[in-house]
């Protein structure tokens, strides 16, 4: 009989005075028992609306199934046939716009907890039946994949378990892309993001990191001198956009990038990393999606008072939900309809505060959401000594001006058709590359579509 | 990886190291930079390519010993690796097609401008080389200089070798004195850019320098070394590290490059004791 219950199981988290504190993981998981007690909330319903939500139609029925049944590793199992990084779609995929939005269980409370018990799955199945994979026999088939995020990483597994032989190419130091240089450890743990990349090694997938494609190597060379057959360009979206104000260069104005990179990649947090970052007194953060919120919370951890600044309402705010409750939580001040016009600096132009002017939302404009408009008269300041700027990033241009005939789109991002190839030949590409700014999820499953193209283009040869 | 196959003191605060890179050494040009990372827990500093050889597949760069990270640097020997090295990033400096032009270096600064001396004697120009130090025991590369310039001026802040003064001196005094330079190069502390800038102004002379901001991933992904090039935003990890220098705002780069001061001198500090304890 399932479980009626019109609320989730809650997800168990560190408390927010004290998790705001330290880098550790906020949610814990949920337990074997509430794994099994929410599992019941599903209606296995014949239609299956939910899958039409994920990006990549997980079968979420069947695998909500056998974890009613407590056949984890089963459920796993059948997660991966369309999803090659569950343990981190089940942390970071904003479940509310996606799966669970379509749950028929949300129609009258809550939907079923799709997107934690996905988590609960991989954890499960990393805790306990990660069995080392195998290195396939090779195909003899050479592939490079530029790039270790999302959808590189899913490129190069899905090929190299095919036999090829696959080489990651990355620019920095480490592999995982935004889910290593972004993303921070309280909301992804990179354990889970490095085990991904040393299930790739054992599965033979050489990552070659420090090497930047454009300038190291370039994708001509790559096909010509390195014999690489075909070639995936999952470099990301990793250009960050300053607004175009006085006095955005002055000092303690940073990009979230810049911010994130050094507490997440070069753990600027701990004492032993010799990586600088500003501790701020007051921060502001400017900008309401998902990089906003890291940064918010970040700069929160590391002992400041923070305000998030957004020119649009609550509703609009792009963040996952979830992440939006947390930073509430932890004590983040939200000035919705607020948009900046100036950031003030002392005498040695180090931030002292920013003007910002307040905002209504008029009508609607292209993208559909209504448009915010200054209100005359309405400006105050915010006292900050560091200003976030988290507006948004577009493709690095680095990869598209040192490869010719390569199409791109007028925002930058690489043209491809709908197996994910691009104007060059036996080149593809995928994830933020393409669509600007988006999800691991989409990422994920741009880099699974290229690998199944490219599959089918080098074993007709 | 990355093994250093060579190390010379060139000076008590300046070393030499060549480091096996083959992948970088193939694609290195005149003004490109690498990036290195000493270990795991090091920060990812840059530092230019003074030479690359790409038959032994090795790059080698100066350093002068300013903090925690080229401190660590100094205490590499011949056969420990460092843990990165990516490279060549930036934009080479254009060389070609020019028939005389003053090459300005200051202090370690050398270390970037000699290749590019280099490279524009390489490509049939007069070379007049100006290079400056604070003082007789931190002068170096004087020989390589001497081999790729047409005249050569070696200043010292306090006249302990070659002439007293500063660049900008010497550099205003080949100019009255009617040469006629296709391009001024200056490349050194930013002050001393500035007002080599501040030279050559006047007499409208094309001149441009070498920036070098803070930077972290050097690839154009952070804007940490931002700059602000006639009004525009530039990154100098990717659109540079070369710009027009009449066009620079100065007093923000200077500024923004102290911006991490207190926490560094804190980790110098800390990384020497580090090592004097090992000595101990
Ligand atoms: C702070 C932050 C928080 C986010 N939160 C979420 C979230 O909660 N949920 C969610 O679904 N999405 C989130 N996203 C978005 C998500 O991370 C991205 O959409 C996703 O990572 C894109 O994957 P990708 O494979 O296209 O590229 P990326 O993850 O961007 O990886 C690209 C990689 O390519 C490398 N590269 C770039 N150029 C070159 C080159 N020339 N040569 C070699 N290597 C190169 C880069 O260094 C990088 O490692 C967030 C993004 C950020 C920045
Ligand atoms: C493109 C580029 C090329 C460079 N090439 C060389 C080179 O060939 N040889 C060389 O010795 N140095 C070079 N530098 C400077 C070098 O990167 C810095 O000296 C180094 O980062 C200092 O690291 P640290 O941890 O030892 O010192 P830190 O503790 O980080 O800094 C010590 C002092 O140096 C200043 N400083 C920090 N970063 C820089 C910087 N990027 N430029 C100038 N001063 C800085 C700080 O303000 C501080 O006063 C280059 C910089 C750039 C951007
Ligand atoms: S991958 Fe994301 S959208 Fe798909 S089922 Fe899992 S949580 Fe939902
Ligand atoms: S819509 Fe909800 S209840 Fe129905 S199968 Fe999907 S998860 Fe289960
Ligand atoms: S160093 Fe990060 S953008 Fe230049």
């Amino acid at each position: 009989m399932a479980n009626m219950s019109l609320k989730k199981n809650p997800m168990p988290a560190q408390a927010p005075d004290v998790r705001n504190k330290n880098f550790e993981e906020v949610t814990l998981g949920y337990t074997k028992e509430t794994a099994l007690d929410e599992a019941q909330r599903c209606l296995h319903c014949k239609n299956h609306p939910c899958m039409q939500g994920c990006p990549v139609m997980i079968h979420i029925p069947e695998f909500i199934k056998e974890v009613a049944d407590g056949n984890f590793e089963a459920a796993y199992q059948i997660i991966s046939q369309t999803s090659s990084l569950p343990a981190v779609c089940g942390r970071v995929c904003p479940q509310e716009s996606q799966c669970e939005k379509y749950c028929v269980r949300g129609v009258k409370g809550e939907p079923v907890g799709i997107g934690r018990l996905e988590r609960f799955v991989a954890d499960w199945h990393n805790a306990n039946a990660a069995a080392p994979a195998e290195k396939p026999a090779s195909n003899g088939h050479k592939v490079a994949v530029i790039g270790s995020g999302p959808s590189g990483l899913t490129c190069a597994g899905d090929l190299a378990k095919k036999g090829y032989d696959v080489t990651v190419f990355e620019a920095l130091h480490l592999a995982g892309g935004v889910m290593v240089y972004g993303i921070p450890e309280f909301r992804l743990p990179k354990a889970i993001v490095q085990k991904e990349v040393d299930g790739l090694r054992a599965l033979g997938v050489t990552v070659a990191t420090d090497t930047v494609v454009g300038r190291t190597v370039s994708i001509d060379e790559l096909q010509d001198e390195m014999g690489f057959e075909a070639v995936f360009i999952g470099s990301g979206a990793g250009l960050p956009m300053f607004m175009d104000i006085p006095g955005i260069n002055c000092k303690g104005v940073l990009s979230a990038n810049e911010f994130l990179t050094r507490i997440n990649l070069m753990k600027a947090y701990l004492p032993e990393s010799d990586t600088p970052v500003v501790h701020p007194r007051k921060a502001a953060v400017v900008g309401g999606g998902n990089v906003a919120m890291d940064a918010a919370r970040c700069a929160k951890r590391l002992g400041a008072e923070v305000a998030i600044v957004y020119r649009r309402g609550e509703e609009e705010l792009p963040a996952r939900r979830e992440e939006v409750e947390h930073a509430k939580e932890e004590g983040i001040d939200f000035q919705l309809l607020t948009n900046p016009v100036e950031i003030l600096s002392d005498e040695n132009d180090n931030v002292r505060a920013i003007r910002c002017v307040r905002m209504q939302l008029g009508e609607p404009d292209a993208s559909g959401r209504r448009r915010p408009q200054a209100i005359p008269g309405s400006e105050f300041e915010i006292e900050a000594d560091c200003v976030i700027m988290a507006l948004g990033t577009s493709p690095n241009p680095l990869i598209k001006s040192t490869t010719q005939g390569l199409e791109i789109n007028k925002k930058g991002c690489i043209v491809v058709n709908e197996d994910g190839l691009t104007s060059r030949e036996h080149v593809y590409a995928g994830g933020d590359a393409v669509t600007g700014a988006a999800t691991v999820i989409l990422a994920m499953g741009a880099g699974k579509t290229a690998a199944r193209a490219i599959d089918e283009e080098l074993s007709r040869r | 990886m990355f093994r250093v196959i060579r190390r010379e003191e060139l000076r008590p605060t300046v070393t030499l190291l060549e480091v096996e890179a083959p992948m970088i050494a193939r694609k290195a040009k005149p003004g490109q930079f690498i990036i290195l990372r000493v270990d795991e827990n090091g920060e990812r500093i840059p530092l230019t390519i003074y030479h690359y050889d790409r038959e032994k597949g090795t790059v080698t760069i100066i350093f002068q010993i300013v903090g925690a990270t080229t401190e660590k640097l100094n205490h590499l020997r011949v056969g420990d690796c460092l843990a990165d090295l990516v490279g060549p990033l930036g934009k080479a400096t254009v060389t070609e097609g020019k028939k005389k032009v003053a090459v300005v270096g200051g202090g370690v600064g050398c270390a970037i401008a000699y290749p590019v001396a280099k490279a524009f004697h390489d490509n049939g120009a007069e070379v007049h080389c100006i290079v400056g130090f604070r003082s007789q025991d931190l002068v170096i590369l004087e020989d390589d200089f001497r081999a790729v310039s047409d005249v050569l001026e070696v200043c010292t802040d306090d006249g302990t070798y070659g002439r007293k003064g500063l660049v900008t001196e010497a550099l205003k005094e080949l100019i009255e004195s009617g040469n006629q330079y296709d391009e001024v190069f200056a490349i050194g502390p930013m002050i001393m850019m500035k007002f080599v800038c501040r030279t050559t102004e006047p007499y409208g002379l094309p001149t441009t320098v070498s920036m070098s901001p803070i930077m972290i991933d050097g690839t154009g992904m952070c804007g940490g070394c931002r700059i602000s090039v006639g009004g525009e935003t530039k990154f100098a990890c990717v659109d540079g590290p070369d710009f027009d220098g009449h066009k620079i705002d100065w007093d923000l780069a200077v500024k923004r490059n102290q911006m991490y001061r207190d926490f560094e001198m804190h980790k110098h500090e800390e990384t020497c004791n580090l090592f004097r304890q090992e000595v101990k």
